[in-house]
């Protein structure tokens, strides 16, 4: 054991290991900037260079961009709020209201130590969880991975925000979006309304960037000023550190829960970020600050985050189940130098797993260290003018968003999601609740269905079971005491929310239309296909019709009643433009792809965004537009990725890149 | 790692290396295409990682060593609507020059031959370059009571449970096959690969599996040593006439055909038979094959054919192949024709067979 231990370390501090891990570490950070292009895009980048190259090596790489990417998608998150992948989409919540306060250093700060922390923790569990891992993960079976579903769902009740009935109608509607495509038990096509795009369901990077992204970046668009509003910009280090330090604890317990989360196969990684967060806000006393910049807010995640990474790579090494996109790049890269993935990774090739495990150590000492000394310079981003900043963000969010399938409907998708999410935002429903619905929905329905199989009703009585369900419980009363309010400021301001009564009952309405909808569709299916989504539609309507009431007959004051435009800090201050201008820029550019397809619409867009919208000078507009061409091209050209082709590219036959 | 550095996306520096390689090997076909200073985008319709793009990856950079001229072979990942989207991308876009290639799974085959309403595509139009077959072994747990290959004929009537990806997947062949050995076998849907199968087998949930041979090596052999497994037969594999054989991999496993005759006492025949090979051979033998676009000049698809087996010597290719491909060859010509013949074809009479008993028993309604 010892000896494994030993040799396991030397290999990994040879010159050779360490070059290759660094060079990992810097592909992925770059790629992890990004918002959208996570560990997909970066090992497919890596894969063609792993032949004949030695495995420990190899494996070096490979972990090492596979564990900073949670790492540097923080970047975007804090800066712009644009949810970097998946894993960072919880850090937006506090740490995007960081930034606006002119603290982006501070948030990085805190990001990165969390993260390093977390790793660091998440590899030291693994040190000595690998060796019991594999009966400890077959004690899941599907009846356990349900109870996990229905534990994640239950942070639906923390981030509900302040009207209870719309937090779990947004969530309904999430479980619902979350539902559309294949059937698990049957396979029947749900919800598709005859568009080959819905049959594989909206992917997850739409979701994130339609609900979170488009909403701040349409609210900044409107007015013309920089990301940080003026506010001084603060130092970062030693307030990240002091906000992290104060918090070790829940550090430690998030980068626990992390790791424990991403070692069981089938859950996947996605919600480990809101269960990270939903814990630190049901163990605080005061939650008054979350979701408007809280620090607690960015440690739960961050520490969680990274250290899931590490969890994730159990199943994959010990039962060749990749938990993840990534995972399963990853897996493919492990083939293709030679190593298989099974019960001998704990046996005679543990050593192979102890260089893997502390490899993923090690890089994110790296990648933490590199990304806490960018964080003072690159946090300066926030004081450019956002006028100048938006076109690169706009073509960046849908870069990220057409990397889903490469298809003009991703963008069709975004902006119809982010429509939604824009409307959410306003009228104070909680996008959270929508995504952890979304993201859960396939779990819940499956492990559902399989444990029925498997063991009948009786699998209610299971112990797993009953331990989970017994920590759902406590979890939804945690969470109903500790609710956070992520919707705005607080204060007085619902009493003036009551004026747009109307359009906010007609926003319900429109929920309502959308179940209404599903219910129909669902009728239509055979019992084991439209089950699933009759039962959330049905509880949908009974929390839309809530609502409703709520909203028609509530006094003035009641917790129901939300409308941003009327209660938000933005309002009363000068040269608000039109709420509509961000979707309608959007919009445009959705558009002429459509007709040109993505390449040629994205400099039409940047010329005129910023002649007309920025009133940039000529010169400065060739500039940045022409930086912004190279840039994306350079990016589709390294990843091998066609644009998506509009009206032009199906009547002319064009060379690659407008092609 | 000198030759491999730059088989990034049109990286247009050819492989110093390979280019010696190539013309002494590539054969007298070669004098006739040159693909040099051009790139190959080799259209894998699944997304980044997992087996095709995988097995797509392992000889991109050998493809390209081995045809004329040294050209870049990039992976294009085209995924989408359970590989039907790439697949017609291809279908409506390649032109028969021979720098756009697509390789095709099971789960390409699958859809084409039950008719889904979303396949806009037509095997019988492109040309075969290569085919690269694989296989699986059957194995059940000792709690049914069987202890080894000889008392499968003891399954009969037992309550057995498999977990299946989906009754239109790849799992649809142990569905037509269990069914036709009279086993009584609940199918549970919804699992993400066979991996995900081998855990719920693990854990007991399941008491009869399969996996694909370098995954049966790899994890289930263990279960078999420790007892927890008994391996039952192996898929088989096909000769050149289209018979199937036991598999090499696995010589003292019966094959499908011989388990049923232990358990049946005659040889598996009739439509039921037809409409399970079909699916078997487009499943296993036929499992991945690489396509040049319709109306391919016969040199091109010559010069492919040549590459791909040029290649088989490369001691890169000797060193990873047994992790990729299992302990399979990749075949072409007459072999790869066979293949390609058996593994697309399917009589209309068969199909509705299917397709009836699939929405009869199992509730599937293709595309709709």
């Amino acid at each position: 054991m010892m000896d494994t231990l030993l040799t396991a370390l030397a290999t990994l501090f040879t010159f050779q290991h360490m070059a290759y891990m660094l060079l990992g570490v810097s592909v992925g950070l770059v790629i992890g900037v990004i918002p959208g292009l996570g560990g997909i895009a970066g090992l497919s980048l890596l894969v063609p260079f792993l032949y004949g190259m030695d495995p420990v090596s190899a494996l070096g790489m490979l972990i090492g961009l596979v564990a900073v990417i949670p790492t540097s998608d923080t970047f975007s998150s804090v800066l712009m709020g644009i949810p970097g992948s998946s894993a960072s989409q919880a850090t937006v919540l506090d740490g995007f209201p960081m930034a606006k306060q002119g603290q982006a250093a501070r948030a990085l700060s805190v990001a990165f130590i969390s993260s390093l922390f977390g790793g660091v923790v998440g590899a030291i569990i693994l040190t000595g969880f690998v060796l019991i891992a594999r009966p400890l993960i077959l004690l899941f079976g599907s009846a356990e991975l349900f109870m996990l579903a229905l534990f994640g769902l239950s942070m639906v009740a923390v981030l509900a925000g302040r009207s209870l009935p719309k937090g779990l109608a947004a969530c309904a509607v999430g479980l619902l979006i979350g539902s559309i495509g294949a059937a698990p038990a049957t396979g029947e096509f749900r919800m598709i309304f005859g568009s080959e795009y819905l049959y594989d369901g909206i992917p997850l990077v739409i979701i994130g960037l339609g609900l979170f992204a488009i909403p701040e970046i349409s609210d900044l668009l409107r007015k013309n000023s920089s990301i940080a509003q003026g506010a001084p910009l603060g130092t970062g280090w030693a307030a990240g550190f002091i906000d992290w330090w104060k918090n070790i604890f829940l550090s430690i317990r998030c980068a626990g829960l992390g790791c424990m989360i991403g070692a069981i196969p089938g859950l996947g990684g996605s919600v480990v970020d809101w269960i990270a967060y939903g814990h630190a806000v049901q163990t605080s006393k005061d939650t008054s600050k979350f979701g408007k910049g809280d620090p607690r807010g960015v440690v739960a995640p961050e520490s969680a985050n990274n250290a899931m990474q590490g969890g994730a790579l159990l199943p994959t090494m010990l039962f060749g189940i990749p938990g993840s996109g990534s995972m399963a790049v990853f897996l493919g890269g492990m083939v293709l130098i030679g190593i298989e993935p099974g019960p001998s990774m704990v046996g005679p090739d543990l050593n192979i797993t102890y260089s893997i495990i502390w490899s993923l150590a090690l890089a994110n000492i790296f990648g933490a260290g590199i990304c806490l000394a960018l964080a003072q310079p690159i946090s300066r981003l926030t004081a450019i003018p956002f006028q100048l900043l938006a076109p690169f963000m706009i073509a960046l969010i849908c870069f990220a968003a057409f990397q889903a399938t490469r298809d003009l409907s991703d963008l069709v998708a975004l902006l119809a999601i982010g429509f939604v999410g824009i409307l959410m935002k306003r009228f104070g429903w909680p996008r959270p609740a929508l995504l952890i619905g979304y993201v859960l929905a396939p779990q819940a329905e499956t492990f559902f269905y399989q444990a029925l199989q498997f063991n009948g009703w009786g699998f209610l009585a299971r112990p797993g079971v009953l331990i989970i369900a017994a920590m759902t419980i406590a979890s939804i009363y945690l969470g109903l005491r500790n609710r956070v309010d992520d919707t705005g400021p607080t204060g007085d301001a619902v009493v003036t929310s009551h004026t747009s009564r109307n359009i906010q009952i007609a926003f319900a309405l429109a929920m309502m239309a959308f179940f209404g909808m599903a219910l129909w569709d669902a009728m239509g299916h055979s019992f084991l296909g439209g089950i699933f989504p009759i039962g959330v539609g049905v509880v949908g309507v009974v929390f839309g019709l809530t609502l409703l009431i709520h909203l028609w007959r509530g006094h003035e004051n009641h917790p129901a009643f939300f409308d941003y435009e009327i209660v938000g800090d933005h309002v009363g201050n000068e040269g608000n433009g039109w709420f509509w201008t961000g979707p309608a820029w959007i919009a445009l550019l959705v558009v002429t792809t459509a007709l040109v397809g993505f390449y040629i619409a994205m400099i039409v867009f940047f010329v005129a965004f910023l002649r007309l919208r920025a009133k940039a000078s000529w010169i400065k507009t060739i500039i940045m537009t022409a930086s912004a061409a190279a840039f994306i091209l350079g990016l589709a050209y390294m990843l091998s990725l066609n644009f998506p082709s509009g009206w032009l590219q199906s009547t002319y036959d064009l060379p690659w890149p407008i092609r | 790692m000198t030759n491999s550095i730059k088989t990034t996306r049109r990286g247009a520096i050819g492989m110093a290396f390979g280019a010696l390689a190539a013309f002494g090997l590539a054969g007298p076909a070669a004098a006739e295409v040159s693909f040099e200073g051009k790139t190959i985008e080799w259209i894998i319709p699944f997304s980044a990682g997992g087996g095709s793009d995988t097995w797509a990856r392992f000889n991109a950079p050998l493809l390209g060593k081995y045809l004329p001229g040294n050209p870049t072979v990039v992976v294009v990942n085209e995924p989408g609507g359970g590989s039907t989207k790439g697949t017609n991308l291809f279908a409506a876009r390649a032109k028969p020059d021979g720098l756009t290639i697509l390789g095709t799974s099971g789960s390409t085959q699958f859809p084409y031959l039950l008719g889904d309403p979303r396949v806009r595509y037509e095997y019988a139009d492109w040309e075969i370059a290569m085919a690269s077959p694989t296989g699986g072994v059957v194995y059940t747990s000792p709690s049914t009571g069987v202890t080894s290959t000889d008392e499968i004929a003891k399954l009969v009537g037992q309550d057995l449970v498999y977990a299946s990806q989906g009754a239109t997947s790849l799992d649809l062949v142990p569905l037509l096959g269990f069914k036709m050995m009279g086993l009584n076998v609940q199918h549970v849907f919804g699992f993400k690969g066979r991996g995900d199968g081998r855990l719920a087998f693990e854990r007991g949930e399941t008491n009869i599996d399969y996996q694909t041979s370098s995954a049966y090596i790899k994890n289930v052999q263990p279960l078999v040593d420790s007892g927890a497994a008994v391996p039952l037969f192996s898929w088989g594999v096909l000769d050149e006439n289209g018979n199937i054989m036991r598999d090499p991999t696995f010589p003292d496993l019966p094959h499908f055909a011989e388990a049923y005759e232990t358990m049946t006492g005659k040889a598996p025949e009739g439509p039921e038979y037809d409409a399970y090979f079909a699916f078997f051979t487009a499943g296993f033998p036929a499992q991945k094959m690489v396509f040049l676009p319709k109306d391919t000049p016969q040199e091109i698809v010559d010069t492919y054919q040549a590459a791909f087996e040029a290649m088989k010597a490369d001691p890169e290719y000797q060193a990873n192949k047994e992790s990729v491909l299992g302990t399979y060859e990749q075949v072409t010509g007459r072999q790869a024709d066979a293949l390609f013949e058996r593994g697309t074809k399917i009589s209309a009479e068969l199909r509705t067979q299917v397709v009836d008993m699939l929405a009869a028993d199992y509730g599937v309604k293709l595309g709709e």
